[in-house]
C-alpha cells in the first residue's frame, strides 16, 4: 500500500480534488451440503478507484492495474468525467471541503488468520452436516462457514505529496451458517442458524465460530425444522408482537434503516431501491417511534460487521444517535450527501469493493438496548406471537408499507409460550409501527447480527451491515400465517 | 482480452501436472456507469475489471479461485501461476467429489459483436438535454461485456459484444413516476426521443388525483415488466432441478400435480433466442430451448452439471439454475384491447419488492410502483397510490388468468451486481379476474 502511495504521488492529476482508494481482498467459502463437501471457492481480488472533482465536477475510474501507468490512465478518465459533468451535474462539487483523514483501524483478532483451519472446519462441517440427518423426513441440510479478509488505503493526492500516511484499514469477517429442510405431507420447512440470508456474522476471529451457535447447530436446528412439519399455521388477527433479534435486524435494517438513507431522501434511488417516506424537514422533531425507541449509527462496536474508522470518502466514522426517545435526530448521509441536503449526517459513504462508488449505506444500526427481560415481555402479552429468524422481506419503494415472515414462531397466551406456529407472517407501515413499541429487552436479551447482501445503488452494489438489537414487543399488528 | 484470456489458459494448460484438468472462466467488462437524477449528472466513471475463476481438478477433487486480473499480461501470467500451485496445494485439504461432472467435449465458438461507436459521453448529452424539463432519474451502462470459457480439454469458447443499457423513471411528484428503459448495441435518438415523448405523456395521466384502494379482490392486467417481477420469483429455486429434488422448490405442487397453471401458461428457457452466453463454466453447452411449462403443466427444469451428475440427468443450465433467457409463449388479446378487456381494474405497470410469503404455495407479496392506474370501463381515471398484493402464483397464472397479449417485450435485465447482467426475457403482459390486495 506504501508502494502505491509513493507511486499515486508522483503522478499530476491537475485537478481541484484527487483521492485513491485502493482495496485487496480474500475470502474463501467452506461448505457441506448432505455430508458431501462443496467445492471449495476462493477470490483474490485486488483494485482502485480514483476520484476527482474538478470545476464543479465529480467522476471515478476504477482499474486493477495498479502500475504508474494505470493509475495515470484512471486519473485521466475520472478527470474526463469530472469535465463532462461538470456542466450538467446535480450539484456543484467546487463546493465540498473534503476529509484528509490518517490513521489505521484493524479488526478484532485480525492476527487471527493463520488459525483458519481448513481441514478442521470441514470436518466440523461434516460433523454438523452429519447430526443435522436425524430422520428421513430431513431432505436438505448443510453447514458453511466463509472468512473474508479485506485491506483498504486511502488517501488523498495532496495528502500524499505531502507525505501524508492516509488511511488503512483491515478487516477480518468470519461468517457461520446451517440449514435444515424437513419435508412430510406435501409441506416443507426450513430451520437455519441465524437466517438463511444474514445471521451471527461479524468481525474477528475463529471465536465466532462458536459464539454464533455453529457447534451444535446441525442437530438442534433439524429438530426445530420436524417440529416446524408437525405446527399449525400461524394464527391470523391483530395481536401483540415479540420480535426476537433474528427478526429484529431485518425490521429495523429495512424499516428504519433505508427510509433514513440520506442519498433516498435526496432523489438518487428513485429508479431503483427507492425514495423515503422520511423528508428533510421531518429531523429533529418527527415522532418516529414511541418513547423507548433509540436508533444508533454505531461503527465503534469492535466486532460488529461494519465497524470501521474511516468511510469510503474519508469521514472519521462515531456513533450518533438518529432516533432519541422517538424522536428522529439525523439521517444516515456522507459528507456529499450531507453538503447537498444540507444536513448533518454520519460517516456512512461505503462502496462495496474497489469498482464501485462510495454512496449512503447503513454501515451498523442498533436498537439500544431497554430494561425488560425476555421472560417479562412473555408475561405481559395476553394474546401474541413470538416470531424469530427472517425469511421474507417485503417493503414497498418508500419505505412504508411493509410485510415480513419468519422462519419459527411461538404463539403466546396469557403471559406463556403455548406452542410453535408455522409460516408467521406480520404487516404494517413503518410510519405507525414504531408507535406500537412497548417493550424493549435488555442486554441480556440483544445479539450482533450482520448480513452481507444489503443490495442498492446504481450502479448495483451488495455491501456488509451490521445489526444489533434486543427483544422487541409490539402492540396490536396485523399477523397471520400460511394458506389453510 | 480475447487474445489475453486464451494465452492465460494455454499457460495454465502447459502448466499442470499429470492427473490434472483445468477449467476457466472469464468475466471481463468496461463499463461507462453514469447515475442521474433530476435529469442531471450525479456519479460519472468508468469501471474496467476482468475476473478469472480457475478450477483444478485431480483425483476427482476439485478447487477453485476467482482471481481479479491486472490485464498486463506479465503480472497476470505471474498471478494465475501462483494461484494454480496454491489450489494445486488446497486439493490436499478437499474429500473427493461425488457431484463433480465437467465437460469431456472440445468445444470452439466464438461471437464478437463490437461497436466501437457506442459513446457514453454523447448519450449522457442526449439525454440531459432532451430532459431538462423533467425529473429524470436512472443509470446509463455502456461499454463491453467479455466472456471466455478454457479447459484442458481443448475448449476455447468467447464471447464479446457491446451494448448500452439506460434505465430511468421520470418523476411527477411524490412517487408517482414512469417507469423506461432503453438497451441496445446502437444508439438510435430518435428512438430515445420516441421513448421519452411516450413516457411523458403518462406524466400527464399522473398528475390525476390518486385513487386509494381498500384491500380486496380486483381485476388487474400486468404489463410485460410487472409479469417479469412475478416470473423472476421462479428463480428462486422454482425451476432448479436439486430444488425440486430437495423439496425446496415454491413449484413442488406443480409437478406433483397437486395444481396447474392455467393452459395458456407455456414457459421456455430460450438461450438460442437470449443475450446469454450460449455455454457455461463446466464447458457444456446449452440447449437453444428447454420446455420449462407447457400449456400449463411442469414439463421441464434447469439441470446444472452438478445436479445432473448426482440424479443421473443430463445437464442443461448454469450453476445457479436459473433462467437467463426465459420466454412466454403469446395470447392471442391485442396490446389495443388491453384497457376494454380489463374493464374496471388495475393496470400495472410495475411490481416492487417480490417475496414470498409461503413458499410451499408460491403465495407472493409485494408491491405496485412506477405507473400503476385505476381503470374503469376500459379508461385509464387515476393514478394509484402503492398496494401490497399477497396471491398465489397458483392462481395468479392459473384459475384466474384470463388472456395473455399477442405482442411480446423483449426485457433486458438491467442488474449491475458485481458486473453487468445479460439475462434477458421475452413476455406479453397478463390479464387476470383477480388478485388480492392486502395493504
Amino acid at each position: 500500500m506504501q508502494a502505491l502511495k509513493t507511486t499515486f504521488a508522483k503522478l499530476r492529476p491537475n485537478v481541484d480534488f484527487c483521492a485513491l482508494r485502493v482495496v485487496e481482498t480474500r475470502g474463501e467459502t467452506l461448505a457441506v451440503r448432505q455430508d458431501v463437501q462443496e467445492p471449495l471457492t476462493r477470490t483474490v481480488d485486488r483494485g482502485a478507484m480514483v476520484t476527482v472533482l474538478h470545476r464543479g465536477g465529480y467522476g471515478y475510474a476504477a482499474t486493477s492495474r495498479l502500475t504508474e501507468a494505470g493509475l495515470q490512465a484512471a486519473i485521466d478518465e475520472a478527470k474526463r468525467w469530472a469535465e463532462l459533468s461538470r456542466t450538467r451535474s446535480v450539484f456543484d462539487y467546487s463546493q465540498l471541503q473534503m476529509p484528509e483523514p490518517d490513521g489505521t483501524y484493524r479488526s478484532p483478532q485480525v492476527a487471527d488468520a493463520p488459525q483458519w483451519q481448513r481441514r478442521e472446519l470441514l470436518d466440523l462441517l461434516m460433523a454438523e452436516s452429519r447430526a443435522a440427518k436425524i430422520d428421513d423426513r430431513i431432505v436438505d441440510w448443510g453447514a458453511t462457514v466463509a472468512l473474508l479478509q479485506t485491506r483498504q488505503f486511502y488517501i488523498s493526492h495532496a495528502a500524499a505529496v505531502q507525505g501524508a500516511a492516509g488511511v488503512e484499514q483491515e478487516f477480518h469477517y468470519v461468517m457461520p451458517g446451517a440449514s435444515v429442510t424437513a419435508f412430510g405431507n406435501g409441506d416443507s420447512q426450513t430451520r437455519s442458524l441465524g437466517g438463511q440470508y444474514n445471521g451471527y456474522y461479524r468481525q474477528g476471529g475463529m471465536e465466532i465460530v462458536q459464539a454464533a451457535g455453529l457447534i451444535g447447530a446441525g442437530r438442534r436446528v433439524a429438530e426445530e425444522a420436524l417440529e416446524l412439519l408437525h405446527a399449525p399455521n400461524c394464527p391470523t388477527g391483530q395481536m401483540d408482537l415479540l420480535l426476537l433479534p433474528e427478526q429484529m435486524m431485518l425490521q429495523l435494517h429495512e424499516s428504519i434503516g433505508h427510509p433514513l438513507e440520506l442519498d433516498r431522501i435526496l432523489g438518487d434511488e428513485r429508479n431503483y431501491a427507492g425514495t423515503s417516506f422520511v423528508t428533510p424537514e421531518m429531523f429533529g422533531s418527527y415522532r418516529y417511534g414511541s418513547d423507548l425507541l433509540n436508533v444508533a449509527y454505531d461503527p465503534t462496536i469492535a466486532n460488529e460487521f461494519a465497524s470501521y474508522g474511516w468511510d469510503d470518502d474519508g469521514s472519521p466514522a462515531q456513533k450518533h444517535l438518529l432516533i432519541q426517545d422517538g424522536i428522529l435526530q439525523r439521517p444516515l448521509g456522507g459528507a456529499i450527501s450531507q453538503a447537498r441536503a444540507g444536513l448533518p449526517g454520519v460517516a456512512n459513504a461505503r462502496a462495496c469493493a474497489w469498482n464501485r462508488p462510495p454512496i449512503d449505506r447503513m454501515a451498523n444500526l442498533n436498537i439500544e438496548p431497554g430494561d425488560a427481560t425476555l421472560a417479562e415481555m412473555i408475561a405481559s402479552v395476553e394474546h401474541g406471537v413470538l416470531m424469530d429468524t427472517n425469511v421474507s422481506w417485503s417493503i414497498d419503494d418508500s419505505r412504508n408499507k411493509f410485510q415480513f415472515g419468519c422462519e419459527r414462531g411461538m404463539r403466546i397466551e396469557n403471559g406463556k409460550l403455548a406452542g410453535v406456529v408455522k409460516n408467521p407472517n406480520y404487516r404494517g407501515i413503518s410510519a405507525t409501527f414504531w408507535r406500537a413499541l412497548k417493550r424493549v429487552g435488555n442486554a441480556s436479551t440483544s445479539h450482533t447480527m450482520g448480513t452481507p447482501f444489503c443490495g442498492k445503488g446504481e450502479p448495483n452494489q451488495v455491501i456488509r451491515v451490521g445489526h444489533a438489537s434486543p427483544a422487541c414487543l409490539f402492540a396490536n399488528i396485523e399477523v397471520f400465517g400460511g394458506e389453510s | 482480452m480475447h487474445n489475453a484470456f486464451f494465452q492465460l489458459a494455454d499457460l495454465i494448460d502447459a502448466n499442470l501436472q499429470s492427473g490434472e484438468r483445468f477449467t476457466a472462466w472469464l468475466a471481463g467488462e468496461t463499463s461507462d456507469f453514469v447515475r442521474f437524477n433530476h435529469a442531471r449528472v450525479r456519479q460519472a466513471g468508468r469501471v474496467e475489471q476482468a475476473y478469472l475463476t480457475l478450477r483444478l481438478v485431480a483425483e476427482n477433487k476439485q478447487v477453485s479461485v476467482t482471481l481479479g486480473l491486472t490485464q498486463h499480461a506479465p503480472a497476470d501470467h505471474v498471478a494465475v501461476l501462483a494461484e494454480l500451485a496454491a489450489l494445486r496445494g488446497q486439493l490436499g485439504d478437499v474429500a473427493a467429489d461425488p457431484h463433480l461432472l465437467l465437460s469431456d467435449d472440445c468445444h470452439l465458438a466464438s461471437r464478437v459483436a463490437l461497436n466501437p461507436q457506442l459513446d457514453a459521453a454523447a448519450i449522457v448529452a442526449v439525454v440531459t438535454e432532451r430532459a431538462a424539463a423533467y425529473d429524470l432519474v436512472g443509470i446509463l451502462a455502456c461499454g463491453a461485456i467479455a466472456n471466455g470459457f478454457a479447459s484442458s480439454t481443448g475448449s476455447r469458447l468467447w464471447s464479446e459484444t457491446s451494448s448500452f443499457n439506460l434505465d430511468w423513471s421520470l418523476y411527477a411528484h411524490g412517487d408517482k413516476a414512469v417507469k423506461s428503459s432503453y438497451a441496445g448495441t446502437t444508439w438510435d435518438e430518435a428512438l430515445f426521443t420516441q421513448k421519452l415523448a411516450g413516457a411523458v405523456a403518462q406524466l400527464a395521466l399522473l398528475q390525476l388525483p390518486a385513487k386509494t384502494l381498500a384491500p380486496g379482490g380486483y381485476r388487474a392486467y400486468f404489463s410485460p415488466v410487472a409479469l417479469e417481477s412475478l416470473l423472476s420469483m421462479l428463480n428462486w429455486g422454482g425451476f432448479s432441478e436439486k430444488q425440486l429434488q430437495v423439496k425446496r422448490s415454491p413449484l413442488l405442487k406443480l409437478q406433483d400435480g397437486e395444481v396447474a397453471l392455467s393452459p395458456l401458461v407455456s414457459l421456455t428457457e430460450d438461450t438460442a433466442g437470449g443475450l446469454a452466453p450460449a455455454f457455461q463454466a463446466e464447458g457444456f453447452l446449452k440447449p437453444g430451448q428447454v420446455a420449462l411449462v407447457q400449456q400449463g403443466k411442469l414439463t421441464g427444469s434447469l439441470v446444472s452439471p452438478r445436479t445432473a451428475k448426482e440424479y443421473g440427468l443430463g445437464a442443461n443450465a448454469d450453476g445457479e439454475e436459473t433462467t437467463q433467457s426465459l420466454h412466454m409463449a403469446p395470447g392471442d388479446l391485442p396490446e389495443a384491447d388491453v384497457l376494454k378487456r380489463l374493464g374496471t381494474g388495475l393496470y400495472v405497470g410495475n411490481l416492487w419488492y417480490l417475496n414470498f410469503s409461503d413458499r410451499m404455495n408460491a403465495r407472493v407479496t409485494g408491491m405496485t410502483r412506477f405507473a400503476t392506474f385505476w381503470v374503469e370501463n376500459g379508461e385509464i381515471v387515476a393514478p394509484l397510490n402503492v398496494m401490497r398484493f399477497d396471491d398465489s402464483l397458483f392462481r395468479l397464472l392459473g384459475e384466474h388468468l384470463e388472456a395473455l397479449t399477442v405482442e411480446r417485450a423483449l426485457l433486458v435485465d438491467a442488474d449491475t451486481y458485481g458486473s453487468r447482467h445479460t439475462a434477458s426475457s421475452l413476455l406479453p403482459g397478463a390479464l387476470v379476474g383477480r388478485v388480492e390486495l392486502v395493504l
